[in-house]
Order: C-alpha cells, then sequence, then structure tokens
C-alpha cells in the first residue's frame, strides 16, 4: 500500500536561545494554536491521535507524557509521547492514518533546553553504565570520534567540514528562525577552540528552545483542509546497535537503512538527481556530509568535494541546509526533526520568504537523535 | 535455546558479606545531578506572586465559563487562551483526602501526613489545590469538611505553594 498521507498545517513557537517568559506548556499551546489555525481544524473535534516526542531528562519531570494533553487540546484523547526523534513521530503518525485509526493525527516535539543547566550531564548519563561512563569528558568526544574515522575512511578534507559550517550559518542570516546565523569563514571556523578533535565549536550546532506542531491528515481528508497540503511519500527510521565500539564510526549505517525504506516506499529509484532540497544532520559540520553520503545524495567520500565546489549551495545543483539547518538555526533535541520537515514543508509550499528556493517540489529531510545515539529517521516529501 | 531455559544453577556464588567487606563485586557509584531552572511560564509566575501576597489566583475562560486553579492561559477544554484574571478565595471543601502512614524512604511515619484535595470557593467546583490538612485530628476528616488555608507570616512567604502552611477545619 502506497504511503498516502498529507502535511496539512504546521505551527512553531520560540526559536531563540532562552524562553524564560513562557513555561514549556505555554510554548506547546502558542505552537499548537498556529499549527490548527493553519489547518483550519479545532483539536477537540477534528483529530483522532496525538503524539508527543520528547524525553523525561530533558523535561526534568519523570512520566512527562502525562503533562502534554491540555496544551495540544488532547484532553480525554488518544495521546502517546514516544522518547524519540519527531519524524519518528510523524511516521507513528502516518501509521494510525494508514491504518484508519485517525483521519487527521497530531505531532509536536520541542525543546526547553533554556529550563537545563547542565545538559551535558544528561548527554553523559546516557553513555553505557560500566562499559562507557568512566570517560569523565564532554560527551562531544564520541562526535570526535566519528569524525576522525569519516575523514579517514573518506578522505574527505578537514576544510570541506568547516565549510559545512560557513555554509549553513551564512545560510541562517536569512531565517527569521536563524538563532546562530553568522558570517565566517573557513579560517575562523577552523581556528575556532577545540572541542573533541578534530571538532571545534563552531562545528558543533547550539542548542535552542523551540516547540512544532504538524497536523497531518489521509489523502482524502488533506483535500478538504487548506491549499498548502504536503504529501509524505516515504519514511523510514533506524537503530544501530549501542555499543559505540561495534558501529561503523565512518558510516551513519542507520541512515542508510532509513533512507533506503523511504525511498523504497516512495518508489524512488536514484535519489542522487530526484530531490530538489534536502534538510539533514548537521549536528556537527562532518555530520552533514557523512548524512548526505548515507542519504546517497553524494558517493562515498564526495560530499565533502561536493560542498567546496558549492553543489549544496542555496543556488548550488541540490541546496543542502539552505534553512541553515542546527548550526545555523540551533539544535532543537528531539525537536531538530521536526525543525527540518518545518523548513521542508515551508519551502515546499513557496512560504519560505527569503530562504525561498525557487522551483521546490521534492524535499528529503533527515534527523539523528544526537550524542551517543545511533537513531536516525528520513522522509520524502512533495507538493 | 532460550538464555533462561535449562538452567539450574547459575555460575559463581551469591555475594556474601566477607565479599561485601572485601570488596569482591562490581559496583559503579555515579551520582546523577540533572538541574533545571523551570520557567513557571505566564500563568504559574502570577499564581506563585499571589501567593506571596497570600491571594489565591484563577483565570477564567469566557466561552466555558469555568474558573480554572491552578490558572492556565489556556482552556484545555475549550483550547482557547483563557480571559481574566479572578482571586478566589482562601476556604474550601475537601474534595478527598488520605491519611498516609509511609514516607519517601518507605518507613512508617510517626506523624501521619494528611493530604487533600481541596476546591476553592469561587473557582469552578471541582478545581482547587493539593495540600495538607492540620490542626485536625485524623479521624475526624470528611469528605465535604469546609477548611481555610493557614498562611505563612508576609515575611515568611516566598511565593511558593508552600507559602500555605496547610489547611484547617472551619464551622460551617
Amino acid at each position: 500500500m502506497p504511503l498516502r498521507v498529507g502535511i496539512v498545517g504546521v505551527g512553531y513557537s520560540g526559536f531563540d536561545s532562552m524562553t524564560p517568559g513562557l513555561s514549556t506548556r505555554e510554548l506547546m499551546f502558542e505552537a499548537a494554536s498556529r499549527a490548527y489555525e493553519d489547518a483550519g481544524i479545532d483539536p477537540r473535534k477534528d483529530v483522532q491521535s496525538f503524539i508527543c516526542c520528547t524525553e523525561d531528562f530533558w523535561e526534568g519531570i519523570s512520566i512527562t507524557d502525562e503533562y502534554m494533553p491540555d496544551q495540544l487540546g488532547a484532553v480525554l484523547k488518544p495521546l502517546c509521547t514516544i522518547s524519540s526523534d519527531g519524524i519518528v513521530g510523524l511516521a507513528t503518525a502516518c501509521m494510525h492514518i494508514m491504518s484508519g485509526i485517525a483521519d487527521v493525527a497530531v505531532v509536536e516535539s520541542h525543546s526547553k533546553i533554556s529550563d537545563v543547566l547542565n545538559p551535558d550531564e544528561i548527554s553523559s548519563f546516557a553513555l553505557d553504565p560500566i562499559y562507557n561512563h568512566h570517560v569523565n569528558a564532554d560527551p562531544r568526544f564520541v562526535a570526535g570520534m566519528e569524525m576522525t574515522r569519516y575523514l579517514k575512511d573518506t578522505g574527505t578534507k578537514r576544510d570541506h567540514c568547516a565549510q559545512v559550517a560557513v555554509k549553513n550559518k551564512k545560510n541562517a542570516l536569512l531565517n527569521p528562525r536563524g538563532v546562530h546565523g553568522a558570517n565566517l569563514d573557513k579560517r575562523a571556523v577552523l581556528s575556532s577552540k577545540v572541542a573533541a578533535s578534530p571538532l571545534t565549536e563552531l562545528e558543533s550546532s547550539k542548542t535552542i528552545d523551540g516547540s512544532i506542531v504538524f497536523v497531518l491528515a489521509s489523502a482524502q481528508k488533506a483535500k478538504k483542509l487548506g491549499d498548502h497540503t504536503v504529501s509524505i511519500s516515504g519514511i523510514g527510521w533506524s537503530s544501530d546497535t549501542p555499543w559505540i565500539e561495534d558501529r561503523d564510526m565512518a558510516k551513519a549505517v542507520y541512515v542508510e537503512q532509513s533512507a533506503a525504506r523511504a525511498y523504497k516506499m516512495a518508489g524512488i529509484r536514484n535519489p542522487t538527481t530526484y530531490f530538489d532540497l534536502a534538510e539533514v544532520d548537521d549536528t556537527y559540520s562532518y555530520k552533514e556530509l557523512q548524512s548526505l553520503e548515507a542519504l546517497k545524495l553524494a558517493g562515498k567520500g564526495k560530499a565533502g568535494k561536493m560542498v567546496e565546489s558549492g553543489t549544496f549551495d542555496r543556488d548550488g545543483r541540490l541546496p543542502v541546509n539552505a534553512s541553515g539547518g542546527s548550526l545555523g538555526v540551533g539544535h532543537l533535541l528531539e525537536a531538530t526533526g521536526l525543525h527540518r520537515v518545518l523548513e521542508a514543508v515551508l519551502q515546499l509550499r513557496g512560504q519560505a520568504g527569503r530562504l525561498q528556493i525557487p522551483r521546490v517540489k521534492k524535499a528529503v529531510v533527515q534527523s539523528w537523535r544526537g550524542i551517543p545515539t545511533a537513531t536516525g529517521a528520513a522522509a520524502v516529501l512533495g507538493n | 535455546m532460550n538464555m533462561s531455559q535449562k538452567i539450574t544453577s547459575y555460575p559463581g556464588h551469591e555475594i556474601t558479606p566477607e565479599d561485601v567487606r572485601e570488596g569482591k563485586y562490581l559496583d559503579v557509584v555515579y551520582k546523577f545531578e540533572p538541574k533545571y531552572s523551570w520557567a513557571a511560564g505566564v500563568a504559574i509566575s502570577r499564581f506563585l506572586a499571589e501567593l506571596k501576597e497570600g491571594r489565591i489566583i484563577a483565570r477564567k475562560c469566557m466561552r466555558c465559563e469555568r474558573i480554572l486553579v491552578p490558572p492556565r492561559m489556556y482552556c484545555e477544554q475549550c483550547f482557547r487562551p483563557t480571559d481574566e484574571w479572578i482571586q478566589v478565595k482562601d476556604t474550601g471543601t475537601v474534595n478527598t483526602y488520605s491519611i498516609s502512614h509511609v514516607g519517601t524512604d518507605a518507613r512508617r511515619l510517626k506523624t501521619p501526613i494528611l493530604v487533600a484535595v481541596v476546591d476553592l470557593d469561587r473557582a469552578t467546583p471541582g478545581m482547587g489545590i493539593l495540600h495538607n490538612l492540620g490542626e485536625v485530628e485524623p479521624s475526624k476528616i470528611k469528605v465535604g469538611m469546609k477548611v481555610k488555608a493557614v498562611w505563612k507570616s508576609s515575611s515568611e512567604r516566598q511565593g511558593a505553594i508552600t507559602d500555605i502552611r496547610y489547611f484547617k477545619p472551619i464551622g460551617d
């Protein structure tokens, strides 16, 4: 059965380093209100499934899913929380719709990282307590090790990674959501402080606050809800082994698998030339290159040269993270995947403002759950 | 074969007091200390500021006409912004209660903790505060009992739910 689900409403709030004036729940209400207005629906009558992607330790409340209904209009309605990236929530909503459980489903994810005083403590606590936790360093050492192995295996140059940061931070200057936009050159990126070699601070995305809400509908229902439907024609997700030592550190195999499933579902044989836009993981600079290769948007070891030659620039053959991505906009914890979907949806609707790329008809989005995970998800979108 | 099948004895032996004394076991000691500074938000910030002044504030939704405590900037039933601040009374009715005899460390409590949900007067029925009861014999507590907040002195109040010490019974 082909996947036929439409995104009929989007809303977001926050996109700032701090949002001290609003509680997490008020931030969510703002995003949800906008999404429902956009879709022209009443959440109290028209939605059969609500899905929230969040994780207790980021919230600071255990069993945090119980705190989600009110601000989404989901009181006494079917709601579940998924402790994973927002694209996995999107996949769950697609399943609810395709199975007939819901005609309209809502997916929300957020970051209120400004409420967390020591986020590194939480990332460190995710390391295996017996096998890995003895390393008493900023958890980005895991990214440093991946980057080292990626550069060695692919022959990608150090400069190429820096170019990703230059490109994305520059793109973000056009984006009203671009908290970390900047006009920098490669020298500035490479000479910024080393976080975990070879990764520098300017190659590491910085976390921001925000909430993002999507309204999804079956193809039939979507026809009745607005003129801006963006279709989801393929979606996939995958998790590699948690043993950091036993994964292929050079490749994002979980992205290869997520993409392969999404492409197969969407009937895409040649992804390299299929898309007009890609919003992909760039939590760290090298991640964008590694992801592009796993997504088959670049050949193995080719992404670095392609970013260098401008292929992935806003006016290049395939704009990648034209929004500024996580490096330029900011990282939104489990909402990061939904941020990529948001940017792609605005482009596909022709509502991206100064960011707008002409003639965007097909887009791919992809996310990673961050250190120390090896979980990713990908989706194929079209208008 | 399943891992657990046909295993009648496991290798090694149970940890003995001697093993513990001699440190012959694996232990990972790690103090996980996440720290948060939650933004209380528009509604709860005002609520706490009012508590400091010895008042309880609610929000009203003009559509369903409910007066909501704790206050929120949105009505979860109507899914719309709430409309105005309403001061409710610090008196109310015990909606339900329980007398807890076990502490958070699982020990029996010498003095039981009296917990109640108090429906506040002037708020919509069924809306209120979960708090302690005081100045009452546990055996005298009843559902439907009228109670009133006992506040800390103004100099002690700091804008917290504990600015109310407890609710005590008042005569009908």
